[in-house]
């Protein structure tokens, strides 16, 4: 069986209740899930002037602080992420390789001015867990289908879609899991 | 959204010059499922244009050496089809208005919104659904660039296009062949515009015009210092013409010294330039033209044989414009409407006397000297309708026409020719046939000559 660490990034997303999420990933996956006691300190990603942090260079510094080995690793961090041409990203992701990384900055609803709910942010981290962990699968951008490989650029997105995998999206796991 | 594509038969381009930016794009749209590639500067987004085919191309402005808009200026030249989309870091409504003029489909600003990314690339992608539903109709059509520069619809031209269509996608050597004047630039362009050399240069070498020691330097490019004069490094026509086509007319006039040199350019890729140790590689494709019969001076030993037949690899003749004496008529309208457009002339038409005179002429300097003769019929021309007048042909054209053999006719032909050329001054063209006034009378009223209304 495949095996996912779920790696907490900064002192704030040990406070994620990470625990909920492997459950979440756990009911859509036939994967093995561990909550990593990795400490990674991911300061150096930080641009300064943007307040934000560079998710490549945290799929990096998640990539070699991480043992050798098969299993996925995806962190997961309550700072908001970037890439240099975006104004932000969810997350990222290798295709077809080891490393993903997400925020739940911009899944928060009080992000947005509304009353914070604990049950949609849960929601959504699982469903952004469950996308990027597709990537590291192989798994591109779905268009076809209602599925949670669908691109997301605003939270509605991620509210529209399934926390499901589309019925191709799902004979491809089943191909490597 | 549209489904009815595979994303990756979306090939897009990210050119821009920071390496995480083309690295995070590339990311970004490999999720999507695109085909992407990257280039790092102008030449390699020209060089990956000349290899494959690209449909979206997502282009920075500020880059070192060809900036943005010159890349997409380059671009458009040769391809109309290709989507561009501008992000650029220095966003000014300058630029931006700029580059929408130049033909760029959209302009945004970096760091982009992933949602704002994500509808300019739909929106692309949605245009270029539209133009391949567009393209079974295209492909029926002749869509073959700049021949239609290329005038004639006799026999012998529409084989000359044939041999163009036939080569110009190939990397293969030309030789034009045709006397002065008959077009054989036009012939080397269209080849070059339709090859995949187009996307760069095409370099033309008059090797007739130059010295032979200009001619080194010319071709070679030199370092500094290399002569007396020679004070900056400058580039050869052979590197001018990197990836490009170079088109070496007049090769019949070379020097047997600059055969050498060129064979072995051609033979080797690569060279010196003139007083420089760094060996400098070339690759362009090689069409050359030429008037002179390059089989005789190769027999008579002032044409190397092993260049000849390097060059000597497919042939395009062009024939002379009087045996395509069919195409005079297009070719006079054509050069009527070009010039008059150009020179603001209300000059709409040529009469049926001005086109028999002009077919009838032998046009030894071809369609050079027809261009010629039409723009400056257009300069004199003050009726709107070019007539035999405007046009500068009496001389041979009159005596072509004429009526008869015996002697009279001859003197009949000869007096009239003469009037018209004096405008039908009397004293002058009496003057001019060395005969008194009262002759010239007796001789217009025998031969009932009258003057044009």
């Amino acid at each position: 069986m495949q095996s996912v660490q779920l790696i907490a990034l900064g002192t704030s997303a040990r406070q994620l209740g990470l625990s909920d999420v492997r459950s979440g990933i756990l009911k859509v996956l036939p994967v093995d899930v561990q909550l990593s006691d990795l400490h990674l300190d991911i300061d150096a990603a930080l641009d300064s002037s943007r307040k934000q942090y560079h998710s490549t260079q945290i799929l990096a510094m998640i990539l070699e602080a991480a043992n050798a080995g098969t299993s996925k690793l995806l962190g997961v961090t309550s700072y908001d992420l970037f890439i240099p041409v975006l104004t932000f990203v969810f997350g990222q992701a290798q295709l077809n390789n080891r490393a993903g990384v997400f925020s739940t900055f911009r899944l928060n609803n009080e992000f947005y001015g509304l009353r914070r709910s604990d049950k949609l942010l849960l929601q959504r981290t699982v469903k952004e867990a469950l996308h990027e962990l597709g990537h590291t699968f192989g798994l591109r951008h779905c268009m076809d289908h209602p599925c949670v490989m669908n691109s997301s650029t605003y939270v509605e997105d991620i509210d529209l879609k399934p926390g499901d995998f589309c019925l191709p999206c799902l004979r491809h796991l089943q191909t490597v899991l | 959204m549209t489904t009815a594509f595979d994303p990756a038969d979306i090939r897009i381009m990210i050119v821009d010059d920071e390496a995480s930016v083309r690295q995070s794009l590339e990311a970004w749209f490999l999720d999507d499922g695109y085909t992407v590639v990257t280039a790092g500067n102008a030449a390699e987004a020209l060089t990956t244009m000349q290899e494959r085919t690209i449909d979206i191309i997502l282009l920075d402005i500020k880059m070192p050496g060809m900036d943005g808009l010159a890349l997409q200026d380059r671009i458009r030249e040769f391809n109309q089809d290709v989507v561009i989309i501008i992000i650029t870091a220095f966003a000014t409504v300058d630029t931006a208005v700029r580059a929408l003029k130049a033909g760029a489909f959209d302009y945004t600003t970096k760091p982009v919104d992933p949602d704002e990314l994500s509808i300019l690339v739909r929106n692309a992608v949605e245009k270029i659904r539209l133009r391949r539903e567009n393209e079974s109709l295209k492909e029926s059509l002749d869509t073959l660039q700049f021949i239609d520069e290329i005038i004639g619809e006799s026999a012998a031209m529409r084989q000359v296009l044939d041999l163009i269509r036939t080569v110009a996608p190939t990397d293969s050597t030309v030789l034009i062949l045709g006397e002065s004047g008959t077009g054989k630039e036009l012939v080397a362009r269209a080849i070059h515009m339709n090859s995949k050399h187009r996307y760069f240069p095409l370099i033309p070498v008059n090797c007739g015009a130059l010295a032979e020691s200009l001619l080194e330097s010319e071709l070679f490019g030199h370092e500094r210092g290399a002569f007396t004069g020679a004070q900056y490094r400058r580039k050869g026509k052979f590197e001018m013409a990197k990836g490009g086509t170079l088109f070496l007319d007049e090769i019949g006039t070379l020097s047997l010294k600059s055969q050498v040199d060129l064979l072995r350019v051609l033979q080797d890729k690569e060279f010196h330039r003139v007083g420089g140790e760094q060996l400098v590689k070339v690759d362009f494709r090689l069409v050359c033209a030429t008037n002179s019969d390059l089989e005789s001076a190769v027999k008579e030993g002032t044409f190397r044989e092993d260049l000849f037949y390097r060059i000597n690899v497919f042939v395009i003749t062009i024939p002379p414009l009087r045996e395509r004496r069919e195409d005079i008529p297009l070719l006079a309208r054509h050069f009527m409407e070009r010039h008059a457009a150009s020179t603001n002339r209300q000059v709409h038409a040529i009469s049926d006397e001005a086109l028999a005179m002009l077919r009838d002429h032998d046009w030894p300097g071809n369609v050079r000297e027809l261009e010629n003769a039409i723009e400056r019929a257009l300069v004199v021309n003050r009726s709107g309708i070019i007539s035999p007048d405007d046009l500068p042909l009496r001389t041979a054209s009159m005596t072509m026409v004429s009526s008869g053999d015996t002697l009279a006719d001859v003197e009949r032909d000869h007096i009239r020719r003469m009037l018209e050329e004096m405008n039908w001054n009397i004293s002058k063209t009496a003057e001019r046939l060395s005969i008194d006034r009262v002759t010239l009378y007796n001789k217009i009223e025998k031969y009932g000559l009258k003057r044009p209304e």
